[in-house]
């Protein structure tokens, strides 16, 4: 396999896996602040605020496997 | 590199409208003396300068008792800034942090904005394309170095050389995990911004080249949403960053006790 086929392997690969373990925790993160508005409608707005902070946290998990992906894919630094 | 120019003629393929061109690595080149820099950043850099300016000397030209219009818009927006950054420093020492924070956070906000409102694509440039500036490395990574040194100067301002017990202050043994969170911290701001831009951009980009029309408009309108959320994330950041070097590990009892 040469460089550049192997290159875009390994860009879906990034993507694919850095999506893995975000996905997972953005459910529980949201499964948690629903639990916690049906439990206390007053407070959604501050969990909504905050849960979105986290989600972006989180999100950029997956992006920093994106970044990876897109340096593979455009400025891929193995081919000439 | 062939890879880099082949994904290019996909998808500047003529069957496709002009508009789905992405040129991800591709840049309006200008030589300053040895430098080569990236021209279309600093032209989208000082469009987003010039109107931070005007809004703000509209809104401070004629400040009335009850404000109206842009004063009434920059006074909600300095309102959310401020409290933004007592949330995260404290209402101690939150004071002086504000004109820096606020200004991270506006300036990205607008920068972001300003890749998904403006119709850049309108405008030619020889090579490479207008964009939002933060969706370039330099731009992203400029900024987060702005915040390392801003965090340092809090903590050196505060504490003197005493900052450095900050490093070895639970036990030394943790010294290089401290010493290494100070490169991660501007690295994973940088990557962190410049990836969720470049992302919409693409996303969008593709959903264009695959439906031109209306598909990709609730997604343009998630970009918008993460773009506002990444500028957040930013500037709250920056905050804790600074938060961080200014209360140490010894002061935080006292802060709780008080």
């Amino acid at each position: 396999m040469d460089v550049s086929s192997a290159s875009v392997i390994a860009a879906a690969l990034a993507i694919g896996l850095a999506s893995l373990g975000p996905g997972i925790g953005q459910g529980n993160a949201s499964a948690s602040a629903v639990e916690g508005i049906a439990r206390q409608p007053e407070a959604e707005g501050k969990i909504r605020g905050t849960l979105l902070l986290t989600l972006a946290f989180m999100e950029s998990l997956t992006i920093y496997g994106l970044v990876i992906a897109l340096v593979l894919l455009f400025a891929n630094p193995f081919v000439k | 590199m062939p890879l880099d120019i082949e994904m290019l003629n996909f998808l500047d393929s003529p069957n496709f409208v002009s508009l789905a061109a992405l040129e991800v690595g591709q840049h309006f080149y200008w030589h300053i003396g040895s430098l080569k820099v990236h021209g279309q950043v600093f032209l989208a850099t000082w469009f987003v300068m010039s109107v931070l300016i005007v809004a703000s000397l509209l809104a401070t030209r004629n400040i009335q008792q009850i404000p109206k219009g842009m004063q009434n818009l920059m006074e909600y927006a300095m309102d959310f800034i401020r409290e933004l950054t007592r949330n995260q420093i404290g209402e101690k020492e939150y004071r002086p942090w504000v004109p820096f924070i606020g200004t991270l956070f506006l300036f990205i906000f607008v920068c972001n904005w300003s890749g998904a409102l403006i119709p850049w694509k309108l405008i030619h440039l020889p090579e490479g394309e207008l964009a939002a500036p933060t969706n370039d490395i330099n731009t992203t990574v400029a900024l987060s170095l702005l915040v390392s040194i801003a965090y340092f100067y809090a903590g050196f301002k505060k504490k003197g050389l005493g900052y450095f017990a900050k490093y070895v202050q639970p036990t030394p043994i943790l010294l290089p995990i401290a010493v290494l969170e100070d490169f991660t911290k501007p690295l994973s701001l940088s990557f962190r911004l410049f990836g969720n831009i470049l992302a919409d951009e693409l996303v969008v980009g593709v959903l264009v080249l695959l439906v031109p029309l209306f598909v990709p408009l609730p997604v343009m309108l998630l970009g918008l949403f993460t773009s506002a959320i990444q500028a957040l994330v930013f500037a709250t950041l920056a905050g804790a960053y600074i938060h961080e070097a200014l209360e140490g590990h010894g002061d935080e009892h006292e802060e709780e006790h008080a």
